[in-house]
């Protein structure tokens, strides 16, 4: 078997059902995720309601389905936004050193000292909770974390001697950056942002949980799984799935994560 | 190391003062007017005013920052406008169970993290090692929150031994509140350990790798000898690295797990303040959040120099 391949194969199999629920309920789900039926409310799992009803008589498969939508839409907008932002500040950090690179370093230390909780909590003092307010709250905590990334890879790169000879040729620097040290520095930036995105999941679940992001009727796994700790003394599985759902999602990406780093980084096979 | 704590202690101030800026902006500047805000439109003219004045509004952004930042200094941190109290004694009274909870998480995590981070990596390949790592996946995956809500679920709602929410004060005995703390930290420390196992594991695995390592062995000394001597410290440096960056992580988890557990800490304080819109609350807890995250970072790189001496001489270069 190739290294990683375990990893690949289990984590992969496990995004894939979980962006097939996704995309499955865009087009079908067994009911309308926000149709409320009090009189079937907190329903034991049935025939018809496949993991039974929740406080509002809503279908709580169909509600989980809908959850997964909204928890990887939010996951990806926020580690494309990190990225997006994270990743052009750590190559110009690496590229242009001196004082420009320290102060956008100093820059990624202060923004770390800010969970996206604390960011979140901020943003929803002033313009209140909701799933844009998750999505950005977690991406520019995502922000530091490429660029730091980024920046260190690139800066081992630069000193190789293909980009000396590149420059020699008469490259600028951002034709060195795009066309050398790019190429060279994606395959670590690919494995972390799979790690953000099995990050950015949980803290999209927390965030809901405590209702700074997204909020009601809109169904996501963290409200889900607040709203079903009042009812536990009747139906203690409506927090199961939630959880179940966060839990198997993390794991997926993180595996994914994991499969990546030993398949394209031969140095690092291995470590843990 | 005199030099290397000095400079690290500017570093630290800058870095402090930095992020109360950043937050004064975006609480007390950004809103343009935070009374409003705070009052909501339907607000009368002259309560807006009162509040304005209460909250200082009537001076320059400028003014009204170096007043709070000294405030900060002194320990008073204004009053809270939901509340009519100090934020100082709110903060105080919140912080006896958050700051015991968060210790608490991490003293579990890395009791438990070691020693099955060492054992794993003694036994490598082998079925402990497969087990563990497969568990410590899991351990990763899992919200802190909603593994909270399955301790709930079995020691307290089934066995009956330890309460499953609310607390009772340290007034009536450590034994009571730790009680109460125990299910939640455990909440915590789970994912965390999870992730420090796999940490102490690679670390011990990288020592045995070394020459040194090597040598010892090729002179007689035991397997658990070089374990315990020569990995072991090696994993501690890398576990307190680890640590440090999990802080805010951890941080986060706490003031979460705290509406889990119905704890009466910062969190819950921190998220009525939200929903209420007492801004100086939010900014001020804020400000003590990321003011702490930092601070742990700055102990932490001091902590690693300590136990790695070489590190201090890349500084004197």
């Amino acid at each position: 078997m190739k290294p990683g391949q375990a990893q690949l194969a289990a984590g992969g199999a496990l995004a894939l059902v979980l962006v097939g629920m996704a995309a499955l309920s865009l087009v079908w789900t067994p009911y309308p995720a926000e149709a409320i039926d009090v009189a079937h409310r907190l329903a034991a799992p049935s025939a018809a309601h496949l993991l039974g009803t929740d406080p509002f008589g809503r279908d709580e498969l169909s509600m989980l389905m809908v959850g997964a939508r909204t928890s990887l839409a939010i996951a990806l907008v926020a580690v494309l936004a990190g990225a997006g932002a994270g990743i052009p500040l750590g190559a110009l950090a690496a590229a242009l050193g001196k004082w420009p690179e320290q102060a956008l370093m100093r820059a990624a230390d202060l923004a770390f000292a800010f969970p996206a909780l604390l960011t979140a909590v901020m943003i929803a003092a002033l313009a209140g909770p909701g799933t844009t307010n998750a999505m950005l709250a977690i991406g520019i905590f995502n922000i530091p974390v490429f660029a730091r990334i980024t920046r260190a890879a690139a800066k081992s790169v630069l000193e190789r001697e293909f980009v000396t000879a590149a420059r020699a040729i008469g490259r600028g620097e951002v034709s060195v950056l795009l066309r050398h040290v790019l190429p060279n520095v994606a395959p670590q930036l690919l494995v972390q942002a799979s790690i953000q995105f099995a990050l950015a999941i949980v803290a999209d679940a927390g965030l809901a949980y405590v209702g700074l992001g997204t909020q009601p009727p809109e169904p996501s796994w963290g409200r889900m799984l607040a709203d079903a700790q009042t009812y536990v003394f009747d139906r203690p599985g409506l927090a199961i799935y939630p959880g179940l759902a966060v839990t198997l999602a993390v794991l997926g990406f993180n595996l994914l994560g994991d499969g990546l780093r030993d398949r394209l980084d031969p140095r690092l096979r291995g470590r843990d | 190391m005199t030099r290397l704590l000095l400079r690290r202690g500017v570093g630290l101030a800058l870095t402090l003062l930095a992020a109360s800026l950043v937050v004064f902006v975006v609480l007390g500047v950004l809103p343009g007017d935070p009374a409003s805000l705070m009052l909501g439109t339907a607000a009368r003219a002259d309560t807006l005013a009162a509040l304005r004045h209460q909250l200082g509004l009537d001076q320059p952004a400028p003014l009204r920052y170096l007043l709070w930042l000294g405030g900060f200094l002194r320990g008073d941190l204004g009053l809270s406008f939901t509340y009519h109290v100090p934020v100082a004694g709110l903060i105080g009274a919140r912080a006896a169970v958050t700051v015991p909870l968060a210790v608490l998480a991490i003293a579990l995590s890395t009791l438990v993290a070691i020693p099955l981070g060492t054992l794993a990596a003694s036994r490598r390949g082998r079925a402990a090692d497969t087990v563990l790592m497969a568990a410590s996946q899991l351990g990763m995956a899992a919200p802190n929150f909603w593994l909270g809500f399955l301790l709930i679920l079995l020691f307290s709602m089934q066995l009956g031994w330890l309460p499953g929410g609310g607390f009772p004060g340290w007034n009536h005995g450590a034994w009571a509140a730790l009680k109460a703390l125990l299910l939640p930290a455990v909440a915590l420390a789970l994912p965390q350990a999870a992730i420090l196992a796999r940490v102490t594991r690679a670390a011990v695995l990288e020592t045995l790798d070394q020459d040194y390592v090597r040598t010892a062995l090729a002179k007689g000394l035991s397997e658990t000898a070089a374990l315990w001597r020569h990995a072991l410290p090696n994993a501690l440096v890398a576990v307190v690295t680890v640590l440090g960056l999990q802080f805010g992580y951890l941080l986060a988890g706490t003031v979460i797990i705290e509406n889990t557990f119905a704890l009466p800490g910062l969190g819950r304080l921190l998220f009525q303040a939200v929903t209420q819109r007492d801004l100086p609350v939010v900014q001020d807890l804020v400000v003590l959040l990321a003011g702490s995250v930092v601070v742990v970072n700055f102990a932490v790189d001091v902590l690693y120099v300590w136990l790695d001496p070489r590190l201090a001489g890349g500084e004197r270069r």
